[in-house]
C-alpha cells in the first residue's frame, strides 16, 4: 500500500541546510499496525508528512496504492489526503470556533458529499468514537480525550485507507491516552490501516510493527 | 459547494464577534461618511444654484447711471435716462440681444375688498417671464403678448401679494384695484427660492403689460431694462455693443463704466460653478481618502485574520481542502464583511439623511439626496477596495505550505 524508496528530505533555511531523511526505505501493507518510534528530531514527523502528502521528498521515490506521487499537482494531492489519508496530531487540531459535529463534518464537505448522508456519516463515526452525547460541544468544552476522539472521528470520516497519527497521546495524561490507544487497536482490529508515531513505551504492546528512525534513517 | 462555503464563513464571523464587528463598523462607517458628504455638497451646491437662479439665469439688468467723463462738449456727472423706445431700439440695433423688456416701477396702492396695501408693481414685456424666472403657478399664465398688444387690464401678482390680499383664496380670475383701477389676475408666482434682486422679492411684486402701463401714467422713462444674451457665451460681447448703442444715442464715452451700470449674474454664476466644482473634487478626494482609509483598515484585519488561522488553514489544507477554496473562503468572507458593512451603512445614510430632512435646515443646506450614481459608485468603489485589500491575505493564506501551517 505505501511504498518509500531512498526517501531523502532536506529543509534548506537559509545558510544551513537540514538533512532530515537521509534515505529511507519503508513497506506498509494494507492492515498493517506500524509503531514509529525515535528520539525528537530524528525526523518522524518529516516522514509522517511525506506519507501523508502534506510535502514532497528531496529525493526518492513514493508510491501510494501504486500510484507514483511526484508527478501529482497541488489539486490532486488535496483531494489525495481527503479521500485517502486520515491525520490525527499530537495538538488535535480542531476549529476552536466549530462543534464537535462541524470538526468532523468538514472533509465530507470538502469532498462535496450531499447533505443528507453526511448527517448519517457524521453521526455515525461520533457514535463510534464515544462522542453521540457531545456533538454539539466545541473543542474548549472537550476534555483532552475527548478532543483526539473528535480528531480520530475526523479523520475516519471520509473512510481513509490509512490513518497517520503523529504522537497522539503526546498531550494526554495516561488514561486517556490509553483509552485513545484502545481506540486505535480497535480501528486496527476492524481492519484499518494505521501509523503512529509515538513515545509511548508501551507501544510494542500494541502494534506487531516497530520502526526505530534515528538520525533520518530507519534501524532495522 | 459555495453555499456550504459562506454557511461555514458565516459561522466562523459569528464566533468572531469582535474583529467581525470591528471591520464591519469600519465600513459602515466609510460608506455612510461617504454618502452623506457627497449628498451634503450636492445639495448645498444644487441649493445655492437655485436660490441663485431665483433671479434668474444669465441675465444683465441695465440701468442708466451718470457719466464721469466728459465727452462731445457734456461736461462729466450728466444724468442718463431710458427713454420709452430704448429697449426697441436695442433690440433693433443689437443682434445679439436675445431677449430683452423695459421694467417700470412704481409703488402703488391695491385694494381688494376692504383690503389695502402698497406693493411695487412692475410693468414689463412678455419677454421678462423666461429671463427672470417667472414661473407662473399651474392653470395661470404670464402677461402675454396679447395682453401687452390689447393693453388689456390684466396682471400677474407675486405668490405673497395672493396671500396678502386674497387670504388663502386663489386669486387668478378674480380682481384687484391697483390706483383705483380693476384688473384681473391671470397669474401667480409659484412659490420660488430667491436670494438676490434689486427691487424687491418677485413674490411681493405685481407685473402688468407695459402698454396698459403707460396708458395710464404715461412715463416717460424706463427705470432699467433686463437682457439676455441669444448665445450665453457672448454676454460680454452683448453688453459691450449694449454700451456702444447707447453710447452713441446718448453721446457719451463707451469707455465710461458709470454711465451704463449693468448687473451680469453670469459673473456669479461662473464664479459659483469654479466654487462647486473646487467643493465637489475636494469632497470626491475626502470621500475617496476615507475609502482608501477603509481599504487599508480591511486589509489589516483580514492579514491579520489569516495570520491569527495559519494553524487552522493547514489544518484545512491537510484534510483536504484545495488552495482555490481556502482563496474562495477568504475572499468571500471579506466579501460579506465588505458587503454587508457598506449596504448597512448605505442604509443608514439613507435614514440620517431622512432625518436631516425633517430638521429645520432646508434654507441652510437645501434637501439632501441620495444621488443613485454616486451611490452605486461608492458601494463599488468600497467593494473593489475591499476585494484589492482581501486579495493578498486570501492568496496568501491559500499559499501557505500546509506543514508549516500545521506546526504554526
Ligand atoms: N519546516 C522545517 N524547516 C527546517 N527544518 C525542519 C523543518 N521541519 C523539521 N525540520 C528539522 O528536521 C529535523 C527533523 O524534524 P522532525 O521530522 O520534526 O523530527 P521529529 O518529529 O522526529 O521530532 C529536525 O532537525 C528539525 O529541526
Ligand atoms: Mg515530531
Amino acid at each position: 500500500m505505501i511504498k518509500l524508496e531512498n526517501i531523502r528530505k532536506v529543509y534548506s533555511t537559509g545558510k544551513v541546510d537540514v538533512e532530515a531523511l537521509r534515505g529511507v526505505n519503508l513497506h506498509i501493507k494494507k492492515g498493517d499496525f506500524v509503531t514509529v518510534i525515535g528520539p525528537s528530531g530524528s525526523g518522524k514527523s518529516t516522514l509522517m508528512h511525506i506519507m501523508g502528502c502534506l510535502d514532497k521528498p528531496t529525493a526518492g521515490r513514493y508510491q501510494l496504492n501504486g500510484q507514483n506521487i511526484q508527478h501529482l499537482n497541488d489539486n490532486q494531492l488535496s483531494e489525495l489526503r481527503n479521500r485517502e489519508i486520515g491525520f490525527v496530531f499530537q495538538n488535535f487540531n480542531l476549529l476552536p470556533y466549530a462543534s464537535a459535529y462541524e470538526n468532523v463534518e468538514m472533509p465530507l464537505l470538502f469532498a462535496g458529499v450531499g447533505g443528507k448522508k453526511r448527517k448519517e456519516k457524521v453521526e455515525s463515526i461520533l457514535k463510534k468514537v464515544g462522542l453521540a452525547d457531545r456533538m454539539d460541544h466545541r473543542p474548549n468544552e472537550l476534555s483532552g480525550g475527548q478532543k483526539q476522539r473528535v480528531a480520530i472521528a475526523r479523520a475516519l470520516v471520509n473512510d481513509p485507507n490509512i490513518i497517520l497519527a503523529d504522537e497522539p497521546t503526546g498531550n494526554l495524561d495516561s488514561t486517556s491516552g490509553r483509552e485513545i490507544m484502545e481506540l486505535f487497536v480497535s480501528l486496527w482490529e476492524e481492519g484499518h490501516t494505521i501509523v503512529m508515531i509515538t513515545h509511548d513505551p508501551r507501544a510494542k504492546d500494541y502494534t506487531e510493527k516497530v520502526v526505530t528512525i534515528i538520525d533520518g534513517l530507519i534501524e532495522s | 459547494m459555495i453555499i456550504k462555503n459562506v454557511v461555514q464563513i458565516l459561522r466562523e464571523l459569528r464566533k468572531q464577534k469582535l474583529r467581525t464587528v470591528l471591520t464591519l463598523f469600519g465600513i459602515f462607517w466609510g460608506t455612510t461618511s461617504v454618502i452623506l458628504l457627497l449628498s451634503f455638497g450636492m445639495a448645498v451646491k444644487a441649493r445655492t444654484s437655485e436660490t441663485m437662479h431665483g433671479m434668474g439665469e444669465q441675465i444683465c439688468i441695465i440701468w442708466a447711471g451718470r457719466t464721469s467723463i466728459s465727452y462731445g462738449g457734456f461736461p462729466k456727472g450728466r444724468n442718463l435716462n431710458f427713454y420709452n423706445g430704448d429697449a426697441r431700439y436695442l433690440k433693433d440695433n443689437v443682434p445679439l440681444i436675445g431677449d430683452i423688456s423695459p421694467q417700470y416701477t412704481r409703488s402703488l396702492p391695491a385694494n381688494v375688498g376692504a383690503k389695502k396695501q402698497s406693493f411695487l408693481v412692475s410693468a414689463v414685456w412678455p419677454e421678462f417671464k423666461e429671463m427672470r424666472n417667472m414661473i407662473p403657478r399651474e392653470g395661470s399664465r404670464f402677461i402675454s403678448p396679447i395682453d401687452e398688444e390689447k393693453r388689456r387690464r390684466v396682471v400677474f401678482i407675486g405668490n405673497d401679494v395672493e396671500k396678502t390680499m386674497f387670504g388663502n383664496k386663489d386669486a387668478v380670475g378674480k380682481i384687484i384695484y391697483i390706483d383705483g383701477i380693476p384688473f384681473t389676475v391671470v397669474g401667480v408666482l409659484i412659490e420660488k427660492q430667491q436670494d438676490s434682486d434689486y427691487s424687491g422679492r418677485d413674490k411681493d411684486a405685481i407685473y402688468m403689460p407695459t402698454s396698459t402701463y403707460l396708458a395710464i401714467y404715461g412715463d416717460r422713462f424706463i427705470n432699467n431694462m433686463v437682457a439676455r444674451a441669444r448665445d450665453i457665451n457672448q454676454t460680454d460681447a452683448m453688453k459691450k455693443a449694449i454700451i456702444a448703442a447707447m453710447a452713441k444715442k446718448y453721446r457719451f464715452s463707451p469707455e465710461d463704466e458709470q454711465a451704463l451700470p449693468i448687473w451680469d449674474t453670469t459673473e456669479m454664476d461662473q464664479f459659483l460653478n469654479t466654487f462647486f466644482n473646487g467643493f465637489t473634487i475636494f469632497l470626491g478626494i475626502v470621500g475617496v481618502m476615507t475609502l482608501i482609509v477603509g481599504g487599508i483598515g480591511i486589509a489589516n484585519i483580514m492579514y491579520v485574520i489569516v495570520e491569527e488561522r495559519t494553524s487552522e488553514i493547514g489544518v484545512k489544507r491537510a484534510i483536504g481542502a484545495k488552495k482555490r477554496l481556502i482563496l474562495v473562503h477568504y475572499l468571500i468572507e471579506t466579501f460579506v464583511i465588505a458587503s454587508v458593512g457598506s449596504i448597512s451603512g448605505f442604509l443608514f445614510s439613507l435614514l440620517l439623511i431622512f432625518g436631516i430632512n425633517q430638521a429645520p435646515l432646508e434654507d441652510f443646506v437645501g434637501v439632501l439626496k441620495v444621488n443613485p450614481t454616486i451611490s452605486i459608485a461608492s458601494i463599488l468603489i468600497i467593494s473593489t477596495i475591499t476585494f484589492v485589500a482581501g486579495w493578498g491575505p486570501a492568496k496568501r493564506a491559500s499559499n501557505l505550505d500546509p506543514v508549516v501551517a500545521i506546526n504554526g
